[in-house]
């Protein structure tokens, strides 16, 4: 080893940082070379003069307490941002929904008025339908004929159930136009009291609870169900077309 | 944490250094002002103390405490940090200590402390951390950013130079001294 390779870590080894083996290689080294030697001393010596503690800079007292109330404060800080951030998500949360409950109300009354137009085009179209003597495009009592009738007429099926045996007759089938679209309506009789039935798909629930009304003396009904909105009106009275409704819902 | 608990937690695992802080402070800016710059530094410590994951705290304290320094030393313009050294000069012959440089048997601890206040501040910090504070080159390589080995040579010519410095004081003082006698 050589004074040059010596030169630094003769530092880490008055530093105590070289490992046995390496101390050693050093210390021999150093004990055969006077100028290493004298070198090894003055870093001995100067480490204990850098070492005294009168180098050292005590902080002042009033630096501990200004530090503790800096942190106390920084703690207060942080406990008002938070509880300021908790107001504010409330205000934000309410915001949101007193929004979303008023949303909510314009839309069932967007809905309740839609289907008021609704209602009063299934009327206009079941006296239409009765006056004009036009009842049916399609006569006839088998809903094997029914269904397939409306094929190429509209851009859905609509279910058609015989329900003869239950002394509902199915008369017929004919086109209508309801709600900006076509529609299926099928005809129904009850003795003396023909019953029209629109359907068309549903925009809105799959299925839905039955509302009953009653329009210029007819009674209406109105469900939804198989992706189908339904409306039932007849001259017919109320408990017999809502045991109407609930067969053709089975 | 909740607050509360933070501030109790870091006032016993972080507080009991504000010694080695201060002092590391007080050595590297030079003046009166370390003490704001300590306690701006430990604000920063207890902000970011929910991310300190145990090991430590004296070397995690120092990392932030010397990173505040520096960075009043750039905002304060000190031309040090301008004026960077060269680690890879050769400064052995220049350092070397001339028999006239060799110290004497006592120096005078006002001496030793001008002397290292004169010291450029990449050889004064690692200096000061070896020392005074008895870190190991490993702490004193993570406090400071830097490679084992360039702990190691910056003591080594850390050494050289404030020996050079004292030895011209010393002389200095020597020579006063003879021709007052």
């Amino acid at each position: 080893m050589t004074c040059n390779e010596t030169a630094v870590l003769i530092h880490a080894l008055a530093d105590r940082e070289l490992d046995v083996v390496k101390s050693a290689e050093i210390e021999e080294h150093v004990r055969g070379c006077a100028s290493c030697e004298q070198a090894q001393a003055d870093i001995h010596r100067l480490k204990s003069l850098v070492h005294d503690p009168a180098l050292r800079f005590i902080p002042p007292k009033s630096l501990e307490r200004q530090l503790r109330s800096a942190l106390r404060r920084e703690v207060k800080e942080n406990a008002r941002a938070q509880s300021s951030w908790w107001r504010w998500s409330f205000v934000a949360a309410s915001v949101i929904a007193i929004a979303a409950v008023a949303w909510a109300i314009v839309a069932s009354l967007d809905r309740q008025s839609a289907n008021e137009v609704i209602a009063a085009q299934i009327v206009s179209s079941h006296v239409r339908s009765l006056m004009a003597q036009h009842l049916t495009d399609v006569p006839s009592s088998d809903q094997h004929t029914v269904k397939p009738w409306f094929d190429g007429k509209l851009d859905f099926s609509p279910p058609v159930k015989d329900l003869t045996q239950r002394g509902f007759v199915l008369t017929g089938g004919r086109l209508d136009y309801i709600d900006n679209r076509p529609v299926a309506a099928l005809v129904y009789q009850r003795r003396q009291h023909p019953i029209n039935v629109f359907v068309w798909p549903s925009h809105g629930d799959a299925k839905s609870a039955t509302q009953a009304s009653v329009r210029q003396g007819y009674n209406l009904i109105r469900w939804t169900s198989a992706g189908m909105e339904w409306w039932a009106i007849s001259d017919l009275n109320l408990s017999e077309l809502q045991q109407f409704s609930q067969f053709l819902q089975e | 944490m909740p607050e509360e608990n933070k501030m109790v937690c870091f006032e016993q695992v972080v507080l009991p250094h504000l010694g080695a802080a201060y002092n590391l402070a007080r050595w590297l800016i030079r003046n009166d002002e370390a003490e704001d710059v300590v306690q701006e530094a430990f604000l920063r410590a207890f902000k970011s103390f929910a991310g300190y994951r145990g090991g430590d705290s004296r070397t995690w304290l120092l990392t932030i405490v010397r990173n505040s320094c520096y960075s009043w030393l750039q905002r304060n313009r000190v031309r040090e940090l301008t004026d960077p050294i060269d680690e890879t000069s050769d400064e052995h012959a220049a350092e070397t200590s001339s028999p006239e440089s060799r110290l004497m048997q006592s120096v005078d601890v006002q001496i030793v402390r001008e002397a290292l206040t004169e010291l450029p501040l990449e050889f004064r910090e690692v200096l000061v951390m070896r020392e005074m504070e008895e870190l190991t080159y490993k702490e004193i390589a993570l406090i400071a950013d830097l490679p084992i080995g360039t702990v190691m040579s910056r003591l080594a010519r850390g050494r050289k130079r404030l020996q050079a410095i004292l030895g011209d004081r010393m002389g200095l003082q020597v020579k006063t001294k003879g021709g007052a006698a």
